[in-house]
């Protein structure tokens, strides 16, 4: 396996140059989202999709070094609690449930500030799920391949 | 014929989720029920898309000089159904996967024969 | 502060919770936390069932949006009733839970298992709180993905085709679920139960409006194994891991059955139901499956197995309630509801104590177990005779409505088939008696011998749904009198 993937030359090159334009285009579609088309979901998963491109070229071993399991789970937790921590906050505030407004001194602002805050959270856990999902497929297929390669040596 | 033309799109919609409905029903392969499961899905996310388009409506974007947009309410409401969509087919697939793992094939005739259990 | 807020709270807590404990680290920390969880949250569901028992409503606006256009949260006397046997039904299996768990889910999955478990609360508990049609299609989909997984941690290989299979029905519904949310939203502007039961009388002509009531019924009798489409319900109850079979049996379909009670009598309306042949249908659906699945029960050699198929026929009870769509019916249904979650806690936590001890589930190895655990022995006698519908049980006073109210409307036959059901019922406990006490002969038996009766932890939930079996049979205050609150508003045009 290795072999093959230190071949494609072109491949890595161009994912080294392009992965970090995809990181800076998920951080414009998150934080740009409370104004124009974008937010959580969508950044999550071009977030996502970036550490997946790495994982495909250099493969998902190099790819958990960078984010591990462990990581990602606490990650997919923090997003959510981002979340519901904002609707405790409100409430604590004296609003209702994800009301906003009680965020800031204004109205707009208040709006404003939670509905980023809300987004950052479900683009946290939409990209550590992601990958969650990816590595645990990507783990299983190796786990069958070497085993039929063990099978085909005997 | 404008019975046809006009309505193109909840055509499409009928279409595209009986296609779906019968893969899902007639295929013994795990797999290709969760595509099928995938396509019935898609015409769904087709028919809200549709529902929330206004004959000449402009994108819903504030802008000056706009006054008739589309509703970005369906939009909203299918985006939340296309990420349950995205977690129903990961599940899925995840126990196929085991499924494949514990009895060697995802046929379901074959499984059936193996223990009566599907 | 927090009087204000019940209705969230009873929603957010187990969702704040699921994320706490999947990350904490595999041990007991995760079901203390799971467990002091659903204590709170069953004692918020309580003090909100007080608070709307005299009839009142209570709105929660989320985000601060008013309704119609933002989600409501809508709780009168039906909601509050099922929120209190779900985080009832959860705070008595959680307990139960630790030394089953244990024994049957591998330990590295333990704080999965919980944080699952916690959402498959959230989501359940968010259907019977919200008053928004697309919220409850949200909650619905957190309920079902996590029971998916849920089900699919059982020992045995057959729990993962139970598992697919339940996925591939229970999306099927959601999504039929969704397309009549859809046109109904196509036709009407909104998503608010009570709005759309303003609006929709003026529509009732319209195609599509049927076409989406036919998209929604039949959705959600998919959900609620509704016979013939039930056949999920069999495989998951059985394969499932114990503490999964108790909560789900429990709780999910009766969810759902609250869910069609909605539909049917808030948001349509009772009379454009009746122009329409579905409760015709809901009779002859129900009367069949009462009769052949309570035959099926009787054959059945596997003890999970058997209770599931008797589950699909109490299913029947309760919607024919809705399908006779008269004060008492209604009445009968909610109570039914509610004593059916009780009677089969019960029996499952039996059945499950006697797994935990034997390691099957299978009949022909339970035999004899009835002398060497006593107190499991009992609770299955007890609970089997609530599920009879012997006077003294709760079982009874559900029983008593439906029967009152098929009489009531005079349809014999539908009263034939309640007895009948019974009679059949008293078959399929006896063959579980049976095996426990009266197979002393078998050689199993000596197998047996050295079996211990059940742990304490398992005991004492177990006990309470039994007393509360007992109890409700003679006290009908809560059940009745709340359900006869709760039809008042669901049907206002009747007495």
């Amino acid at each position: 396996m290795a072999v093959i993937v230190k071949h494609n030359l072109i491949l890595r090159v161009v994912a080294k140059f392009i992965i970090p334009l995809i990181f800076l285009f998920a951080l414009y579609v998150q934080f740009h989202g409370d104004f124009g088309p974008g937010g959580g979901f969508q950044a999550g998963v071009i977030f996502s999709a970036a550490i997946i491109l790495y994982a495909l070229v250099f493969g998902a071993d190099k790819a958990k070094r960078v984010i591990t399991p462990y990581v990602l789970r606490l990650l997919a937790s923090l997003g959510v609690l981002i979340y519901a921590g904002t609707g405790v906050a409100t409430i604590v505030l004296g609003g209702n449930f994800l009301e906003y407004g009680v965020l800031a001194s204004s109205q707009v602002a208040g709006q404003h500030l939670g509905i980023l805050v809300i987004e950052l959270g479900v683009g946290i856990t939409v990209m550590s799920v992601m990958l969650i999902i990816f590595f645990a497929f990507a783990e299983r297929g190796q786990a069958v391949l070497s085993s039929n390669a063990e099978s085909e040596q005997e | 014929m404008d019975m046809i033309l006009g309505h193109y799109n909840y055509w499409m919609v009928i279409i595209i989720m009986m296609a779906g409905f019968y893969t899902v029903i007639s295929r013994g392969n795990l797999v290709k029920k969760i595509v099928g499961l995938n396509i019935f899905q898609v015409s769904v996310f087709l028919l809200y898309i549709s529902i929330g388009n206004v004959k000449g409506g402009a994108t819903p974007i504030i802008e000056k000089g706009v006054d008739l947009y589309s509703n970005p309410l369906p939009h909203v409401l299918i985006l939340t159904a296309i990420v349950v969509g995205v977690a129903t087919t990961a599940l899925g697939l995840a126990l196929v996967v085991r499924i494949k793992e514990a009895y060697g094939t995802i046929e379901e005739d074959d499984i059936h024969n193996q223990d009566q259990s599907l | 502060m927090i009087e204000n807020h019940l209705s969230l709270l009873l929603v957010a807590l187990p969702l704040l919770a699921a994320p706490i404990v999947a990350v904490l680290p595999n041990g007991r920390l995760p079901w203390a936390l799971s467990t002091l969880v659903s204590w709170s949250v069953c004692y918020l569901a309580a003090w909100q069932l007080i608070n709307v028992s005299s009839g009142q409503v209570i709105s929660y606006e989320l985000g601060g949006w008013a309704p119609p256009w933002g989600i409501e949260y809508r709780i009168d006397a039906a909601n509050a009733l099922v929120a209190l046997i779900v985080s009832g039904i959860a705070a008595l299996t959680l307990p139960y839970a630790l030394k089953s768990v244990i024994k049957e889910i591998p330990h590295q999955q333990h704080a999965l298992f919980y944080a699952a478990f916690m959402l498959c609360l959230t989501g359940l508990l968010g259907i019977a709180q919200t008053g928004d049609i697309f919220n409850l299609f949200v909650f619905l989909e957190i309920s079902s993905l996590s029971s998916y997984a849920l089900i699919s941690l059982g020992k045995q290989r057959q729990a993962l085709t139970a598992a697919y299979q339940y996925l591939i029905m229970g999306t099927i519904g959601a999504t039929f679920f969704i397309i009549g949310v859809g046109l109904l939203y196509a036709m009407t502007g909104t998503l608010n139960m009570a709005d759309l039961a303003q609006r929709l009388p003026e529509l009732y002509e319209h195609r599509t409006i049927h076409t989406a009531f036919a998209f929604i019924m039949v959705g959600f009798a998919l959900k609620l194994a509704l016979f013939p489409l039930h056949l999920w319900l069999p495989n998951a109850y059985t394969y499932a891991p114990t503490v999964v079979t108790i909560f789900l049996a429990a709780t999910a379909t009766k969810v759902a059955v609250y869910v069609m009670l909605r539909m049917v009598f808030t948001v349509f309306g009772f009379s454009f139901i009746e122009n329409t042949p579905t409760d015709e249908l809901f009779l002859l659906l129900c009367v069949t499956a009462i009769l052949s699945m309570s035959f099926y029960a009787i054959y059945q050699k596997d003890s999970k197995r058997l209770l599931a198929y008797s589950s699909v026929a109490q299913i029947a009870y309760m919607m024919l309630g809705i399908g006779l769509g008269s004060v008492l019916g209604v009445t009968a249904t909610l109570v039914h509801l509610f004593n059916h979650a009780l009677m089969k806690g019960a029996l499952f936590m039996a059945i499950g104590a006697l797994i935990y001890r034997v390691g099957s589930s299978r009949l022909e190895h339970f035999s004899g177990l009835g002398k060497q655990m006593p107190w499991t022995f009992a609770a299955i006698v007890i609970g089997g005779l609530s599920l009879i519908g012997v006077p003294g049980t709760a079982g009874f006073i559900s029983k008593w409505y439906l029967v009152l109210a098929a009489i009531e409307q005079q349809h014999w036959l539908i009263v034939g088939v309640i007895l009948m059901g019974s009679l059949l019922a008293v078959a399929y406990v006896w063959k579980i008696i049976e095996v426990l006490y009266f197979n002393a002969t078998d050689e199993r038996e000596q197998q047996n011998t050295a079996v211990k009766e059940a742990p304490l932890m398992m005991l004492i939930p177990m006990w309470v749904l039994v007393l509360a079996n007992i109890y409700f049979g003679f006290n009908t205050e809560l059940t009745v009198g709340t359900a006869e609150q709760a039809v008042k508003l669901l049907m206002p045009g009747a007495n």
